[in-house]
């Protein structure tokens, strides 16, 4: 059942955000940062915590999620470590997206080169 | 004839022809539903394999990055993605491949000025502002339990 | 040569010794495909870069041109070229091997119309004897610089054009053969305030409408009295709206009215609009509008280069994007 679930809002999510690329100018990068934004408000505001029960990684696999993961890592760490925790409890909680991210990043652009596209 | 720029736009507003959502948008919903269906499977594995809840969730994340880039490297992703528009984009994958791109397009200004100045080219303005909105976040959550 | 208005009539014809049309493997595939000099099969041209591509398939298209009018280099004045890349760089490094004095231009898309008219008002007054006009563009090397990196997984709106991978040169001289060049007309910058960037031809379409209205009021001709007039590229968006606004000026535009956009690349190769790029107008004139006046299938034709000044810089400062077309006229079965 989690598994449909997620299909549908993962899959509703990605469905606006085409009907935003289609509709207004706005860049990918425009787009994705504000998802980003918007996940650490929502989260902040306690909107997207119940999204999370509901659909799982229909709403964290999403960009909107990493927000989420930053926000929850930040709360996490403030409780912790106070002002400090503001800090280091955003990155941390990225840090293995980010990592994994630039490294498999940089194999790819050792091992591969960009192909024509015509 | 002699147009001002309003009565130019509204021609030339006319004449292109607008994107095709009839099209773009299932594409987006079966592409980003089936990521995200991909992402709870992996997730349910790791859970099985005896990963915490928080580390599962991270590891969905470099699992997807991974196949991302992999796309990327084997030039599938941006045949995939034309078809998918945002079913590829909004996910984490759009992020993996945002990095992977540039990284392998820029090599051939070298690997330090190419490949890892112009790594964060697109994806540079999303870690900027995830990080600054979390911080922001944290010292409103310090300044509120400071006050509480 | 006699100037009216903006537009230069050379009384003395300058005249097309050869030219000379290279392509990618898109371009190949297309239906002009066999009217090119050569193609390259994957786009690379035996290079490891895509600028290198590019300045290759610009040095084929200089040689194709010299040994098909059988002169060598040295009896070339002054070549006139440019391209799309940052500082003309595909230009400037194919000169390196010819030896040839060289002028860099940059006229985004409308630079082959703008290397003819330098070219043919070089040898009218008196200054060259012999003029290679060049122009270039390739879709990679463009795509990195202006737009994304080529496996960056975006999609184009239906308004985008495709930059052709595609160089032409052209030929001129002072003794008569097929061709005339009898007139040019020098564009002005017309920006209609367009600032998406994906919708190229709607920012120069104004510009084409303009120079195409300057050069019938200064020759005191009609559209009717061409076999072809030829824009280059405003593609499918852009051609429509030069029709439109010919319209509301009560004389039509009729079948006589293409544009190069829509002539490089066939309906089921997903351009979108249509072709761009210096390369895109070069090609389709020297593939298959030159031949077909030399062959005396077309009596009289306007060509018109249409450029979109803009850069990324502009583009990201919000900047609306200047357009520009220069007129060229061309006669042949002399």
């Amino acid at each position: 059942m989690i598994y449909l679930k997620a299909f549908l809002v993962g899959g509703l999510i990605c469905a606006l955000s085409q009907i935003l690329i289609d509709r207004t100018r706005l860049t990918p990068a425009r787009i994705l940062s504000a998802y980003v934004v918007l996940g650490v408000a929502l989260t902040g505001l306690g909107l997207w915590e119940p999204v999370v029960r509901f659909a799982g990684c229909g709403a964290t696999v999403p960009l909107l999620g990493f927000g989420y993961a930053m926000a929850q890592g930040v709360r996490s760490a403030v409780a912790e470590s106070g002002l400090l925790g503001a800090f280091t409890g955003g990155l941390t909680a990225a840090a293995g997206g980010v990592a994994a991210a630039v490294f498999f990043s940089l194999l790819a652009a050792v091992f591969f080169s960009a192909g024509d596209r015509s | 004839m002699k147009l001002n720029r309003t009565e130019y736009r509204s021609l030339y507003q006319k004449a292109s022809p607008s994107s095709p959502s009839l099209r773009n948008v299932p594409a987006a919903f079966v592409t980003g539903g089936a990521i995200c269906a991909l992402g709870q499977a992996l997730k349910t594995l790791f859970l099985q394999a005896g990963l915490t809840e928080q580390s599962a969730a991270a590891a969905v994340s470099c699992a997807l990055i991974f196949l991302g880039v992999a796309l990327t490297a084997a030039r599938l992703f941006e045949k995939l993605a034309k078809w998918a528009g945002a079913g590829t984009l909004v996910p984490i994958t759009g992020f993996a491949n945002a990095i992977a791109a540039p990284a392998m397009e820029f090599k051939t200004e070298g690997f330090v000025l190419g490949t890892c100045v112009k790594m964060f080219s697109i994806a540079g303005p999303v870690l900027t502002f995830g990080i600054s909105a979390s911080v922001l976040y944290g010292l409103i959550l310090w300044l509120a339990g400071g006050a509480a | 040569m006699r100037r009216r208005g903006d537009t230069v009539f050379f009384d003395e014809p300058v005249w097309v010794e050869s030219c000379a049309a290279v392509g990618g493997k898109k371009e190949g595939e297309g239906p002009l495909g066999a009217r090119f000099d050569e193609i390259g099969p994957d786009n690379r041209f035996g290079q490891k870069t895509w600028e290198k591509a590019e300045k290759r398939m610009a040095e084929l298209a200089c040689t194709h041109a010299l040994s098909k009018a059988d002169v060598s280099p040295a009896a070339v004045t002054c070549a006139l070229g440019g391209d799309l890349l940052n500082q003309c760089i595909s230009s400037a490094f194919a000169m390196r091997g010819l030896g040839v004095p060289y002028l860099g231009l940059y006229g985004a898309c409308s630079t082959m119309a703008e290397g003819l008219l330098l070219g043919a008002a070089l040898i009218s007054g008196g200054f060259a004897d012999r003029t290679l006009c060049l122009a270039s563009s390739h879709f990679c090397s463009a795509e990195r610089q202006y737009r994304y990196p080529l496996e960056y997984g975006g999609q184009r709106p239906p308004s985008a054009q495709w930059t052709a991978t595609a160089c032409g040169a052209v030929l001129l001289r002072r003794e008569k053969t097929k061709i005339a060049v009898t007139a040019a007309t020098a564009g002005r910058i017309y920006d209609p305030g367009v600032t998406d960037s994906a919708n190229m031809g709607a920012a120069m379409a104004q510009s084409a409408y303009e120079t195409l209205r300057i050069y019938f009021r200064d020759s005191g001709t009609s559209p009717g009295d061409y076999d072809l007039i030829l824009t280059g590229d405003l593609a499918t968006v852009g051609h429509g709206l030069v029709r439109q606004l010919f319209a509301a000026d009560g004389r039509p535009l009729g079948e006589n009215y293409r544009d190069c956009g829509m002539l490089l690349y066939g309906p089921e190769q997903d351009v979108h609009a249509g072709a761009s790029g210096c390369g895109c107008s070069a090609a389709v004139l020297c593939a298959d509008v030159l031949p077909a006046l030399a062959a005396g299938r077309l009596k009289t034709v306007l060509f018109c280069g249409t450029g979109a000044l803009m850069s990324p810089t502009s583009a990201n400062q919000g900047e609306s994007i200047p357009g520009i077309c220069h007129l060229v006229r061309l006669e042949g079965g002399r």
